[in-house]
């Protein structure tokens, strides 16, 4: 089952976020990890120490990509000069999949940098399938959209987010990057239960896993990537692992990140759930 | 209501600066009840209404942008104040939202915008305007190409008026105020500032002040890269203008003419001054090799 058509048959395990405060130590040290998830935009640059570091990490490691800006939901069309960027890092990194956001961030070529909910409709997920085809046509690697957290609901919508991201998928034919955390934090800010999204989704599709933390406020959570992954999360992950198999696996830290040993031994307790998965199989 | 409606409406929304105390304005641009509008559109909870919904992106929109800027240009910060800054820098967005899809190109439109809107920078106009120059360039050198570097085996020597190609990265201003001391002094302070109290606060100013106060004239300065870290570098007018040419496609004659139009010294010191400036440049990896040798070479 991990292996699939979404993420370029690949094996991949339990990975971690390469971030800034890290690289010290990733280039010194030599950890051994099994994969690094880069934010795209972050090397769509023409040089300077970005490249350079990726270059070395790229040597060592495995790398995959994971954008913040390409907006599928967008109604433009695909920027030409984004896409050729992001085209070029796809050809440096040789990333056996690319993943992006199922949501939307700019309209009249302004952009607001934020990953905005989707309204559930027909026309939405049609218009958002046709893009995802588009970039990954010009892209030519496998693309899986990932579901986000969400703070308000359209009155507009036709169906529940996961059915939303089935019908976007099944059109597109793509994969799913799906994020448990993103799904336990709508679910505490839309009143659903996050198991019945789990089971929701086509679960052959699911490409990568993403795990998180959060921050809780008085009247809704916040997708803060700045703690570790809370238990109802874990079982989350662990329900999603039970549906689609052992599926790799990323934990993201984009706050407050701590040292590399924390954060990388926060990622592999995902191990546990998978080994306890196996025996119970 | 369609895809393309719900997003021009929630874009404008997310995008209309907080209130003093960073809320949503209670009123849209056009008048509209800011609560009746969103719940035209947003569906409330058992816990927030429709406009708290809302609320949650257009703070997040207003709290991501300001804080990009303010990493970007913390030299600008020094020299208006927090306050200052963070006003002109809400301006500023609301004039020119971002046009990109990467948060590093924010402060592209900055200098022409304050250009335009001289108000805001009333109290020290050209120390400000240099200080956003400088930082600007310093993104830009930060990760622009660096392409493969000019040796002596490239075949120069056969053209009597070659032209020589410079790294992409580098950018030559020619600033009024040494905002390049400034800049390294302000930034020392705050590194110190993790440690120390008191005293750095009071030590800022100072430092903007005594700079605001000498009488401008010319710093000329190359912004460029060496091992991926970027630094400042003080140019003789001759120098600047010679560089600068060569930078806009001249030949090395027409570059040398320029710099030393005027010059009564003899030739033969002009071409010792030449050599030690290639010399000089050549050992910072300023010139690239000619188009058609480095095509085959990829950058990074």
């Amino acid at each position: 089952m991990p292996a699939n058509r979404y993420n370029g048959f690949s094996d991949f395990g339990i990975g971690i976020g390469l971030r800034v405060p890290h690289y010290q130590h990733i280039l010194s040290k030599k950890p051994v990890v099994d994969w690094f998830e880069i934010i795209s935009e972050n090397y769509m640059i023409d040089g300077g120490r970005p490249l350079h570091v990726l270059d070395q990490i790229l040597e060592q490691y495995r790398v995959v990509q994971h954008g913040v800006s390409m907006y599928f939901g967008s109604p433009e069309r695909g920027d030409r000069e984004h896409l050729k960027r992001l085209k070029a890092l796809v050809k440096r990194t040789k990333t056996p999949w690319l993943t992006d956001h199922l949501c939307w961030g700019s309209v009249d070529g302004r952009y607001t940098h934020d990953l905005l909910p989707m309204p559930y409709t027909f026309e939405a997920a049609r218009l958002t399938a046709q893009k995802i085809r588009e970039v990954r046509d010009f892209l030519e690697v496998p693309i899986a959209v990932e579901n986000v957290s969400s703070y308000a609901e359209f009155h507009v919508s036709e169906m529940t987010e996961w059915e939303f991201l089935t019908e976007v998928v099944e059109a597109a034919d793509c994969g799913i990057l799906l994020d448990v955390n993103n799904i336990y934090v709508s679910s505490r800010n839309h009143n659903f239960n996050p198991h019945d999204y789990v089971a929701g989704i086509p679960a052959e599709r699911v490409a990568q896993i993403h795990i998180a933390g959060h921050s809780k406020f008085e009247k809704y959570i916040l997708d803060t990537h700045d703690h570790p992954v809370i238990d109802p999360v874990w079982k989350l992950y662990a329900h999603a692992i039970e549906l689609a198999g052992p599926t790799a696996t990323l934990l993201e830290w984009d706050d407050k990140i701590p040292s590399f040993e924390e954060v990388h031994n926060e990622a592999l307790k995902a191990n546990q759930f998978i080994a306890e998965m196996t025996v119970a199989s | 209501m369609n895809l393309l409606e719900i997003q021009r409406r929630l874009f404008e929304a997310v995008v209309q600066p907080l209130t003093t105390g960073e809320h949503m304005q209670p009123r849209t641009r056009d008048g509209k009840p800011m609560r009746e509008a969103a719940a035209e559109f947003i569906k409330p909870n058992d816990r927030l209404s429709s406009f708290e919904r809302l609320e949650i992106y257009n703070r997040q929109y207003w709290f991501r942008v300001l804080d990009a800027l303010d990493e970007d240009f913390s030299g600008l910060r020094a020299i208006l104040g927090r306050r200052r800054f963070e006003a002109l820098c809400k301006a500023y967005l609301v004039d020119c939202p971002s046009e990109s899809f990467t948060l590093r190109n924010l402060g592209a439109r900055l200098e022409s915008w304050l250009r335009g809107h001289p108000q805001w920078i009333l109290s020290r106009p050209g120390l400000a305007l240099d200080m956003v120059r400088l930082e600007w360039a310093e993104i830009e050198a930060f990760d622009a190409a660096a392409e493969p570097v000019l040796t002596s085996q490239d075949a120069l020597a056969s053209d009597p008026d070659p032209q020589f190609r410079m790294q992409p990265y580098l950018q030559l201003l020619r600033l009024r105020y040494p905002v390049d001391d400034l800049l390294v002094a302000i930034r020392q302070d705050h590194s110190d500032g993790a440690m120390t109290s008191n005293a750095i606060s009071a030590r800022k100013p100072a430092r903007v002040h005594k700079v605001a106060r000498q009488k401008s004239g010319s710093v000329l300065l190359a912004v460029h890269r060496i091992d991926h870290s970027v630094y400042f570098k003080r140019l003789e007018a001759e120098a600047f203008t010679f560089l600068s040419a060569l930078q806009d496609g001249k030949s090395l004659s027409v570059a040398a003419a320029a710099a030393f139009e005027g010059h009564v010294a003899p030739e033969s010191k002009l071409l010792g001054t030449v050599q030690k400036w290639f010399e000089n440049w050549s050992t910072l990896g300023w010139f690239c090799r000619p188009q058609s040798a480095s095509s085959k070479f990829t950058s990074s």
